[in-house]
Parts: structure tokens; sequence; C-alpha cells
């Protein structure tokens, strides 16, 4: 059985985990606990302390696992370890709060430099009205123009799918351009 | 939708910034503590600003700059009252008393001198509505934003932030290749320009630090604003270590990689 993976990174509450679950084909596996800092619980109940964990079966020989990191701060020593060869990662943005871009920012660079590999952003919470629009949260990112953003729905499959689509097809065109 | 939030969560500068690659038109409403600002821009550039029930008539933004004396200016009002702006500029200008350059560049730093003000603002919500344009009447004036950006930066003081925005010192940085950012036209200070003169893709920021005698912080401000302006991008080093090699594919062949990546995009089409 082969195996690749990719990871779905993100600040604290950007909906990495709605995302994998979106798409995973097993219940994702979640290493959630309560929330115990109060500031925290006003944006939600429980996170991620750990890794979440999703499945895509491609046939009987290929499997394709989605790791969901941790995104509060304090737990990013998990990062490095998830990162470990990976085809690409997804950087998950809360369109809503843009308190949070710069953290988003701060991930973004981290991973980059933990591994050169294609990535995505995925501009979440598009259906809220309040959400800033795609190419505003682009220039937030400071993200470079060849950068795919995408916008987001984490609870829509349709909306990941094409996410990790791009984010196939980005890996697609390094490889047939030699990178 | 909305471009809107708090400037506990996004400053001043971050806006300016935004506003400047995004060659944004339209209005962006501040409100501060005590006033609300106004600042209008036509393709990222400043074109207009005012900020709360400041009088901002050109009458009397001249006689502050004391290109008005305070009986020219009695007079103005008397005799100017139903003008606009654009017509008592015309007026002032074929009478001699003031040329176009002096009017625009009077007009320029007070409008500049308001985002200044609004730069020690912490607190407040903003919004840009695309749909409000400075009024006709008044004179607007078409300004670069990347002088007032790295101004902004200046004043970014607190490490943890800039460590937020510049995780490691490890990366280098090449100069961008945007349309319109124009290094010469930037009024950078000595230590700024210090740490220009060794961008280039194969020095570290650290290393950049070093040559330049710049503490840890120092150097991230000053990157920072370049970084803000839009003038230079982070890159990885050339010739720094390579991250540790990691198998991704469970496979070394080139052709089984491709058609792996496919039956995973096939798989995914197929959902």
């Amino acid at each position: 059985m082969q195996t690749v993976k990719m990871v779905v990174t993100g600040p604290f509450s950007a909906g990495k985990t709605e995302l994998i679950r979106s798409v995973s084909e097993i219940d994702v596996v979640s290493t959630e606990r309560k929330l115990t800092d109060k500031a925290e619980r006003t944006v939600k109940e429980a996170t991620t302390v750990a890794m979440d964990f999703g499945r895509i079966t491609v046939d009987e020989d290929l499997v394709l696992y989605l790791f969901g990191t941790p995104g509060q701060k304090r737990f990013d020593f998990m990062w490095e370890i998830l990162s470990e060869g990976m085809l690409g990662f997804i950087v998950v943005v809360d369109s809503t709060r843009p308190e949070t871009f710069r953290e988003a920012r701060s991930i973004l660079e981290t991973f980059r430099a933990y591994a050169p590999t294609p990535y995505v952003v995925a501009a979440n919470k598009q259906d809220l009205e309040d959400a800033w629009e795609v190419e505003d949260v682009r220039n937030a990112l400071r993200l470079d123009p060849k950068i795919k953003i995408l916008p987001c729905v984490a609870s829509d499959r349709d909306t990941v799918k094409t996410i990790l689509l791009e984010l196939l097809y980005s890996i697609l065109e390094e490889m047939e351009s030699g990178g | 939708m909305a471009l809107r939030g708090n400037l506990r969560d996004f400053t001043i500068t971050q806006l300016l910034n935004l506003i400047n690659l995004a060659r944004k038109t339209g209005t962006l409403i501040v409100e501060g503590p005590n006033e609300t600002a106004e600042i209008a821009f036509r393709e990222g550039k400043l074109a207009y600003a005012k900020i709360g029930q400041e009088e901002n008539g050109l009458a009397m933004i001249l006689h502050r700059s004391k290109q008005l004396s305070a009986n020219q200016y009695e007079v103005v009002l008397q005799r100017a009252e139903s003008m606009t702006d654009k017509e008592l500029g015309l007026t002032l200008i074929n009478a001699g008393y003031i040329s176009q350059e002096d009017i625009l560049a009077n007009l320029q730093q007070y409008f500049t001198d308001i985002i200044r003000r609004l730069f020690t603002w912490v607190e407040g919500f903003f919004r840009f509505e695309n749909d409000i344009l400075p009024q006709e009447d008044r004179i607007n004036i078409r300004l670069d934003l990347e002088n007032l950006i790295i101004e902004g930066s200046r004043q970014l003081r607190e490490l943890e932030q800039l460590q937020d925005e510049i995780p490691t010192l490890e990366m280098a940085l090449k100069f961008t290749e945007r349309p319109g950012a124009n290094l010469q036209s930037v009024n950078l200070s000595v230590e700024e320009w210090r740490v220009v003169s060794f961008i280039d893709p194969k020095n570290t920021m650290k290393q950049i630090a070093n040559a330049a005698k710049l503490n840890e912080l120092e150097i991230r401000r000053i990157v920072f604003g370049l970084l803000q302006a839009g003038l230079v991008e982070l890159v990885r080093a050339e010739g720094a270590p390579a991250p540790k090699p990691v198998r991704m594919f469970p496979t070394e062949d080139r052709e089984e990689q491709k058609t792996l990546v496919n039956r995973l995009i096939g798989r995914i089409r197929s959902m």
C-alpha cells in the first residue's frame, strides 16, 4: 500500500478540521480538547491540540492522508513533524477575521521554510457577509501573484475538492517544470 | 464584500499597503475614539483626506500653511464664499497669488499630516467603501503611498509583532518586480539605505544585520517597512542548505510520481 500526505494548516479557528471533515472518507480522527482560555472560547469551544487526520482512498494500493495542524502557536512544535514528507500544503484563512492574517502569514512562512513544496491558500468562510474579498486577503497576506488563493467554504465539499485539485495541479506543474 | 475590521488587528500602515497593492479606488473611513477620518484613493494613490469637523477648505489650508495672510484669508472668505475649491484655486492662480504646484504641495502636506495623525490611532474601526469618492468640487491630488507606508512602518516598535511578520532572519531579500514600485522615489533613512545596499538573494537578513551593524529589532523593522511598501520580498537564501531531503512520494521514478498525482486528481474529481 502506497501512502502520500498533504497538510492543512492555518491559524486558530480558521476551519482546518471542517475542511478535512468535508472530504475525508473516515470520521476525522481529531484530537480536540475543550478550550481553557476564555478569550479563545468566545471563538469556539474545542480546538485541535495534536493533529486531525483524514483519509481519501484512491484505489487498492494508494491512499492520501490529510493532516490538520493545531492552529494555536503553543502547539507549533507539532508543525515540523507533520510537514515531513508532505506533497504540499493548504493554508486555511478565516476571511472574516483580519486579526488572524498576520498569524496566517507567519505560519505560511514557517511551513515554506520547513519544506519548499507547493501550497495554496483557502480563503475560508466566503459565505459570510463580513468576509474579505479573496484578492484583499491575497494582498493582506502579501502572496506572490503566482500563488493560488481560492474562495472556500470548508463545510462545502465542492469548494474543498477544488482546493485539493488546485494544489495537485500546482504539484504537477512543478514536477513538469523540473522543480 | 466588506473590507472592514479593527485597528487593533490591522494597522493604518497595513491598510495603506493593501490599498496600494490592489490599486483601489474608494474611501477608507476610520472611526477613531474621538473623531472619524475619511481618506479617499484613486487607483491606489492618495487623492483626498478629511478628519472630523476640521475646516478643510482650500482657503483654510493655505492660511494654515501661511500661504495666505490673515487679511488675505478674510478677503477670500468674504469674496469667494460661494466658490468651490477648484474655482478658488483657479482664481488665486490667475491672480498670481500662488502657483498650481504650490496649491498641490500644500494640499499634499495637509492630507499626509492627517494620515500621520492616524498612525497614532490604535483603537477604532475601519471600512473601505468602493462607492464613495471625494466630492467633485474638491481638488484631488495623486500621491504614491510608498513613503507614507515606510513612515508608518518605522513606528512599529514591538518586537513580538515584528517576529510574527518576519519569523526568521535566515531568509534573504530580493527586489520585487511589481510595476510601479520605484525605490528612487522613496525617502529612506541612512540605515534603510544601508540595508537596501546589501539586498541580494545571496545575503540572509542575519548577514545584512551583521554587516549593517543592526540588532534583530532594527533589521526586522526596516525589512518590515520595505515589505509593506512592496519594494522587496522574502526569498530562500541562495546557497542556503536545502531542507533535509524527505521522501514525498513512495517511488523515486519521476514518471511514476506524475502518474500517482494524476491518480489522486482523478479520484478527487470523481468524489
